[in-house]
């Protein structure tokens, strides 16, 4: 199992948790709030309405490695690298994983 | 079934436990659960009430909005300098009604009632809330500039800091006035809306100048004892860019202004200009402070950054440049539309009986146009502090471009019609 996997299992445990009491119950409405910020410029669930890309959709392992590089300051970035610095490694895992999972 | 009997049988279902929404929450039929009245289309309510519906289609949204459209402030300084119109910047609401289900009224809300949790319109019959979200922007403190008291002085001495007509009118005196003429901006004391708006806007008035009356000046007026918001990245700006068209001077306090001569009366001494663009204090749009929700400084609207429910009425929420900002946290497009997310977010598990997410992160990107190309960033995370209990900046994240570039000029276009779908679409 890849780390990403492990992480995926234990968004959607705590999903299942989380999201006894709520509507949709599939989502992690952690995680979902969390990446909700991410679509001020990436678009609503990660589509991107033009110019900036879009990550919905994208493999969580592939997202997870771009935002670690941002985070490091291994990958260039306009303005990533400093978004990504604000957030854990677990974080950037889980918000992976939840953008791996939406329809482009 | 009214409000009061709405929350009774949510607050009963919970506590059986046996409630299963999902099994009466099919989008677009069945009984709504509960109703949210979001008060104000901004970026802050616009996107909280598609948030609801997205998040929760068994509640019913009713957003009151007095305006026929949504007309954008950020890059509405590309008006004043010429590579945008009003046009590009507006957004109608058609969207979130058709694809969301969002109830519009075209109205003014003119008063709450949180006992009775009502909102009464200018217009339309009151309306019932079971939870209320609160987006006003901000409104003028004239009070404190007698010489703009009235509408004819106001007509003649601009703020342009609410996007639309006002940004056509302050575009069209800039065209009016001859070369070599005066363009004074003055800038109150922080906090304001939108913190470096008024360095790019007189960077987007040296570039018209530049272009057609390059004998005129820009001539910002400073409350602050500095420049406020990217500092570095504005001077290079203005002394690359603009030599000898801007100047900048700090600790320009206004004590009044008269508006026949177009002078502004400082505690430095008297400015008079060929057009003279106040922008004044501000404070929480007036519906916070008919409703109770002012607590700092007779301005701003403090919340709980939980859950943006407001600290001084329970079942009100209150987003954006109206609240009382969090340590670090500029008020801007951007953070109201984060601001939003908290708030369905956590509207959505009060109502349903979730525990609210005890650790909000959101995020803060401001681009300011130097040309009508290149751009400069500044960039924050805001995280939730137990402790303190408040968002905090997060140390190390965040910062400034190195230096204003069209790359970003590309993407602060492209931000501008992702937040607009965000919002509207």
């Amino acid at each position: 199992m890849t780390r990403t996997n492990r992480t995926l299992t234990a968004a959607l445990l705590g999903a299942a948790v989380l999201g006894a009491g709520a509507a949709h119950g599939a989502e992690d409405p952690q995680v979902r709030v969390w990446a909700a910020a991410c679509a001020t410029c990436h678009g609503t669930h990660g589509a991107s309405a033009g110019g900036v890309p879009t990550i919905a959709g994208e493999p969580g392992d592939k997202l997870y490695k771009l935002l670690q590089e941002f985070k490091d300051g291994s990958r260039p970035a306009t303005v990533m690298h400093q978004h990504a610095k604000g957030y854990t490694d677990e974080e950037l895992q889980r918000l992976a994983a939840y953008f791996s999972r939406q329809r482009p | 079934m009214t409000a009061f009997n709405r929350r009774d049988f949510l607050k009963a279902a919970a506590a059986a436990g046996a409630l299963s929404l999902t099994a009466c929450a099919t989008p677009g039929s069945g009984k709504p659960i509960a109703r949210v009245v979001v008060i104000g289309g901004g970026y802050g309510g616009a996107t909280a009430a598609k948030y609801l519906r997205l998040w929760a289609p068994e509640i019913e949204v009713v957003l009151v909005e007095r305006n026929p459209a949504f007309v954008s402030c950020p890059l509405s300084n590309l008006v004043l300098g010429g590579s945008r119109t009003i046009e590009d910047l507006t957004t109608g609401y058609d969207a979130l009604v058709k694809r969301y289900g969002v109830k519009l009224v075209r109205d003014t809300a003119t008063a709450v009632d949180p006992d009775k949790r009502q909102v009464r319109l200018a217009n339309g019959d009151p309306l019932a809330y079971d939870r209320l979200i609160v987006s006003p922007g901000i409104e003028f403190l004239y009070d404190d500039i007698p010489g703009l008291a009235g509408a004819d002085a106001q007509a003649r001495v601009l703020h342009a800091w609410k996007a639309g007509p006002q940004t056509v009118a302050l575009r069209k005196q800039l065209e009016a006035i001859r070369d070599g003429g005066v363009y004074a901006l003055h800038i109150p004391k922080a906090p304001y809306r939108c913190p470096p708006g008024p360095y790019e806007r007189a960077a987007q008035v040296a570039f018209y100048f530049k272009q057609h009356k390059p004998r005129s000046k820009v001539l910002i007026l400073d409350s602050n004892p500095d420049i406020t918001s990217k500092k570095g990245l504005f001077l290079k700006a203005w002394n690359e860019r603009y030599p000898g068209i801007v100047e900048y001077r700090p600790n320009s306090e206004l004590i009044d202004v008269d508006a026949r001569t177009l002078t502004a009366k400082l505690v430095s001494g008297d400015v008079k200009a060929d057009v003279l663009n106040v922008v004044p204090p501000q404070r929480a749009g007036d519906i916070a402070k008919q409703a109770g929700l002012i607590t700092a400084n007779n301005r701003w609207a403090g919340i709980d950054w939980l859950t943006t429910e407001s600290l001084a009425v329970k079942g009100i929420h209150v987003l954006g440049d109206a609240t009382l900002s969090a340590p670090g946290m500029p008020k801007s497009g951007f953070m109201a539309n984060n601001h939003a997310k908290i708030a369905a977010d956590a509207v959505i598990a009060l109502l349903t009986g979730r525990a609210v997410n005890p650790s909000p992160i959101i995020a803060n990107t401001c681009y300011s146009f130097v040309s009508d190309t290149d751009v400069v960033h500044v960039a924050s995370v805001h995280k939730y502090d137990a402790e303190k209990k408040t968002l905090v900046a997060v140390q190390g994240a965040g910062g400034l471009s190195s230096a204003a570039n069209e790359l970003e000029g590309k993407y602060a276009h492209a931000w501008a019609k992702n937040i607009w779908a965000d919002a509207l679409l």
